[in-house]
């Protein structure tokens, strides 16, 4: 029992990765209803810029962290204003298309950039060490990041319900016309939605840098789980993204402990028992 | 020769280009080196998977990230039976049939979605087989309790080696001229059913699908089952070229099967124009030889292609053949004065 636990609560801290990359996704969607290729790829960024500012550069994790966001950001302006903005009119197929030439400039981007020497950097101070859960060592830092990615949840939620920016997201998402009709500015949304996306995904790859290897290939590796999650929470559903990367993440680490062989492919498996059971998702409407 | 004089008098330009084409192609092996003609047998086996991801893009509107789970099944089918016996062709309709069931059985989870979902799922289910071909013989060890040698089945993490090249009517494959004949009349036999199809009533339906789909339910016709009849048509050459690559390089990988194999013909397609019949061909040509080169000087091809791609959907969205169609030549025709001033027809 005490097993099972303990690899619930890792399963948990893989599907906080997962959600942190779904998050921006959704947004993404939600908003633009483009479905960003690119997205990993800004994970990617997020995640080599906090290592470079943090473990090159000597920085305070949290200003590294800041720092990423931020410089993504920007990388998340420039590819709204001269990718995104001339094709907003054209097919999805097109839009996926440029989106996934894009993710291969970041990939040899970062080739060229940081090269393919893999650099462990130490866990921050704060939260390095591990806590005994029940009678089972447990890193510090999975705690904190499953603390982030709860805590990013409620931020996009209390933004979009709370905010004006918010609301005037979820206005254009709901009918884009419409919004355009009463007074808002659809253009400057989009770009500070996709700036808004691109940051979140930044954040996730910045927080997850110190534990996993950070790779040029990264951002092509983590867009596939992220398309399963938010295929099995219904895409731009940000509550379905935020549960089906829960329920991915637990059950490939109860599968896999029970079950070796199912590691790599338990995720495509519950995806497609969800699919084929529920074509539209855990969370969407029937259609 | 009516139908000769017909067809000089409306296509001249078309039929002289065709017939040139056809010349070179059959006399090819007898002026260029063998690395050119491998070359060759490359851009035809990925002009069929170009073919294959055109079908579902161009023509119905879904955009698939995982024709290569068909590529690969393909190859790995006409694989098993050439480890087995000798008959080509036989290699080649048994890559192409299982091709056909894994796309049945994938198209009837697939086809329920549209746009992004069905580009999402196709996705997943390609990196699917990716991670299960891997890992198939540890699986069916968990399965059935035994231990199964990787060579029995996939080959693991290597794939399978030293796959006899096999005979086709007597012919020895191992002569690459030989292979070259046979790829080029099977390639030819496939495009010209291509050709057929597209301007078929299924065909039509097909492109109806891209364009109205609720105009095609409305005329009786069930849109799901157009989806799949395409799904499954286009998995049939996506393993066709699966089976053709085997026959030519003697091995097979799991890699295959990753989402990068699928990639490759989704831009050879765009480079070529996926609004047009000789989009695929004319683009796996073109994007197999700016391959080829950008790899002697860089190894940041994926850095080049990104840049293509880019620069295509920005500025030359129809492609290089819908270019050609929709620009070059009405200027021609508006400077020479000469043929119809019909729209260039597509399709």
């Amino acid at each position: 029992m005490a097993d099972l636990v303990y690899q619930a609560l890792i399963g948990f801290n893989q599907g906080m990765i997962y959600w942190l990359i779904a998050a921006g996704l959704t947004v993404a969607f939600g908003v633009l209803g483009i479905l960003n290729f690119a997205h990993g790829s800004l994970y990617m960024l997020g995640a080599y810029l906090a290592l470079t500012f943090y473990h090159s550069l000597g920085m305070n994790f949290g200003l590294a962290v800041f720092l990423a966001v931020a410089s993504v950001g920007g990388i998340g302006f420039l590819i709204e204003r001269f990718a995104l903005r001339p094709i907003y009119a054209r097919n999805l197929e097109i839009q996926i298309i440029l989106l996934f030439g894009v993710m291969l400039i970041f990939a040899d981007v970062a080739l060229l950039g940081w090269g393919t020497h893999l650099s462990f950097p130490p866990v921050p101070t704060l939260f390095a060490g591990t806590v005994d859960i029940l009678s089972r060592k447990f890193p510090v830092y999975y705690l904190f990041l499953s603390g982030a990615g709860i805590a990013v949840f409620f931020i996009i939620r209390g933004i979009l319900d709370k905010t004006w920016w918010g609301r005037t997201m979820r206005a254009a998402a709901s009918d884009r016309e419409m919004a355009s009709a009463v007074g808002i500015n659809i253009r400057t949304l989009f770009a500070t939605s996709f700036i808004f996306a691109s940051a979140i995904a930044a954040f996730g790859g910045a927080l997850s840098m110190p534990m996993s290897m950070c790779q040029p290939s990264m951002g092509a590796e983590v867009i596939i789980p992220a398309f399963v999650v938010v295929a099995v929470g219904s895409l731009g559903s940000l509550v379905g993204a935020l549960v089906a990367a829960i329920i991915i993440g637990v059950v490939t680490a109860l599968g896999t402990f029970y079950i070796p062989v199912m590691e790599v492919i338990a995720i495509y498996l519950i995806m497609t028992i969800v699919l084929v059971i529920r074509p539209q998702g855990l969370f969407g409407r029937a259609r | 020769m009516n139908w000769f004089r017909e067809l000089w008098q409306t296509r001249r330009i078309p039929f002289i280009l065709l017939t040139a084409l056809a010349v070179v192609i059959f006399t090819l092996p007898t002026f260029v080196s063998s690395y050119v003609l491998y070359m060759a047998v490359s851009i035809l086996i990925y002009s069929l998977f170009a073919y294959s991801v055109n079908l579902l893009l161009g023509y119905t509107g879904l955009l698939s990230f995982g024709q290569a789970a068909f590529f690969g099944v393909g190859a790995f089918g006409a694989a098993r039976i050439l480890l087995a016996s000798s008959n080509v062709p036989l290699a080649i309709i048994g890559g192409m049939g299982v091709a056909a069931l894994t796309a049945l059985i994938l198209g009837l989870i697939v086809v329920r979605h549209t746009a992004i979902y069905f580009t999402m799922l196709t996705l997943a289910f390609g990196m699917l087989f990716y991670a299960g071909v891997q890992k198939a013989e540890l699986i069916l060890s968990y399965i059935t309790g035994t231990e199964i040698v990787p060579a029995t089945v996939f080959g693991g993490a290597w794939g399978l080696l030293d796959i006899p090249r096999g005979t086709v009517f007597n012919l020895p494959m191992d002569l690459l001229v030989n292979y070259y004949y046979f790829t080029v009349i099977v390639a030819g036999i496939a495009i010209f059913l291509f050709y057929r199809l597209v301007h078929s009533p299924l065909g039509l339906s097909f492109q109806a699908v891209r364009d109205s789909e609720r105009r095609l339910a409305f005329t009786g016709i069930s849109v799901r089952n157009t989806r799949l009849i395409c799904f499954v048509i286009a998995g049939v050459y996506a393993g066709l070229a699966g089976a053709l690559r085997t026959g030519l390089l003697g091995n097979v990988d799991p890699l295959v099967f990753h989402w990068s194999t699928s990639a490759s013909p989704v831009v050879a397609t765009l480079l070529g124009g996926m609004y047009t019949f000789a989009g695929p061909i004319v683009g796996a040509t073109i994007y197999y030889i700016i391959r080829d080169v950008v790899f002697r000087y860089t190894f940041v091809w994926q850095l080049a292609v990104g840049l293509v791609i880019v620069a295509l959907v920005l500025g030359l969205s129809g492609g290089i053949v819908g270019t050609i169609e929709q620009r070059t030549l009405p200027w021609l025709r508006g400077r020479f004065a000469q043929g119809s001033s019909n729209k260039p027809s597509q399709y």
